[in-house]
């Protein structure tokens, strides 16, 4: 039990945020109308995407100090559950710009480069597959990890910045603070985040115990 | 004082080399001269947006094909011998430094081709000229690490392309973004914004290749 209390609390503040997210009331505001729920959803993915990817650089730094077979199968297993996230949040995203902004991809940088930040990681998947030795395959596709990561980083938060976006907080708009994130939906939007992040976590865990109980052949 | 030793003599082994057999320098300014005839041939005329993006795109296939080459083309038994008598850093600068002359000698020559043969120029040509040496000197850092990545992974041309793709995306908007206020003749302070993300970009680039080359390298 104290070893899970974490997945207990993932598994609660999703419920709580989902249900929350869809009944609570929410202030009404021009354009975004209901769709300001998909806060709730959209921001998530995002966060735990960033998060897992953070965590498989961490262990693609630990596996070239150290040589742990163990870091490399945790670096590739959390990219894996962080690019389920990166999709979702572009889905959720899709869909909410075609009820706001009027179609689901209207080439707007933040989507855009949303886009690119994801084929670097499917590069990096691809990059995998192309080695064949193990040693060979966990240092190159490591480096690789760590190379990519702050171009993400710039992709993500720099980049959409310098130019005009309809994505808030990015082409001179304000964050959402800005708008009207009123105290009830703070009590929604937090919980949803760490939430997600937990689960996030999880899924990577399990991804990760699955796969090196698969190189022990033990299933 | 060792490394800078080591770095010299590297450049002029790259140098020396380059100078007997000719190749690289001749083969990708024949290239890009055979490209922007084609081009030519087949838009007759061009202006303005359409000159600029062009103009790029002929010039990250003539970069990717170039730089590509640094250590793609090493022998095995080359790379060993290097491999004993030098440090890796002063093999990846040596190796960039290199690479970022032979790119500023194409791209200008391509530049002064292209400008030549389509009969436009830029209105504020000063600020394009920075900006294919920016774009020169972007493309030779993030090329050669990438292109080394590639080349310990052991299959070249089509994983060079799938990795370095999404990593220069970014770059490559900047510098469209940045040639097109050069070609539209705007206030050279409206551009400074791009002119730093630019060279943001490159130091990050540097830094992480610096860092992560070492462990690359060794095998």
């Amino acid at each position: 039990m104290y070893k899970s209390w974490w997945k207990i609390l993932g598994a609660v503040l999703v419920t709580y945020s989902t249900i929350a997210g869809f009944l609570a009331s929410v202030p009404p505001l021009p354009i975004l109308h209901q769709s300001i729920r998909n806060l709730y959803f959209h921001v998530p993915m995002w966060f735990s995407m960033i998060i897992l990817f953070s965590i498989s650089v961490v262990h693609s730094i630990k596996y070239l100090s150290s040589n742990q077979q163990d870091d490399d199968l945790k670096s590739v297993q959390s990219i894996n559950a962080g690019i389920v996230f990166g999709i979702l949040g572009i889905i959720t995203g899709a869909v909410w710009a075609r009820f706001t902004w009027g179609q689901a991809w209207s080439f707007d940088v933040k989507q855009n480069f949303a886009a690119i930040a994801l084929l670097l990681y499917f590069a990096y998947l691809v990059l995998r597959n192309a080695i064949d030795e193990e040693q060979k395959r966990a240092k190159i596709s490591a480096i690789y990890n760590i190379f990519a990561f702050p171009m993400m980083v710039v992709l993500l938060f720099v980049l959409p910045r310098l130019s005009d976006s309809l994505h808030p907080g990015n082409g001179g708009n304000p964050g959402f603070n800005a708008y009207d994130l009123d105290s009830h939906m703070r009590m929604v939007f937090y919980p949803a985040c760490l939430g997600w992040i937990l689960i996030g976590c999880w899924i990577y865990s399990i991804l990760f115990r699955v796969s090196s109980l698969e190189k022990n052949k033990q299933i | 004082m060792q490394l800078i030793k080591e770095v010299k003599f590297l450049i002029g082994k790259e140098l020396l080399l380059e100078w007997r057999s000719k190749y690289a320098l001749n083969g990708v300014v024949l290239y890009v001269v055979s490209t922007v005839f084609v081009c030519f041939l087949s838009f007759v005329s061009l202006k303005g947006v359409t000159w600029n993006a062009l103009f790029w795109i002929i010039m990250l296939f003539a970069s990717i094909n170039t730089v590509s080459k640094s250590f793609l083309q090493e022998s095995k038994g080359r790379q060993l011998y290097i491999y004993t008598i030098a440090s890796p850093l002063a093999l990846i600068i040596s190796k960039t430094i290199y690479n970022v002359f032979l790119m500023l000698l194409v791209t200008l020559i391509a530049l002064a081709f292209y400008t030549l043969v389509f009969d436009y120029v830029p209105q504020d040509m000063g600020l394009y000229i920075l900006a294919t040496i920016l774009g020169s000197l972007s493309f030779s850092t993030i090329f050669t690490m990438i292109s080394a990545i590639a080349s310990k992974a052991g299959n070249g041309g089509m994983l060079m392309a799938i990795l370095s793709f999404p990593v220069i995306i970014p770059v490559i908007i900047m510098l469209i973004k940045l040639s097109k206020n050069a070609v539209d003749g705007l206030d050279r302070s409206v551009s400074l914004d791009e002119i730093a993300t630019l060279l943001i970009i490159n130091v990050l680039v540097g830094a992480f290749s610096l860092l992560l080359f070492p462990y690359l390298w060794r095998d």
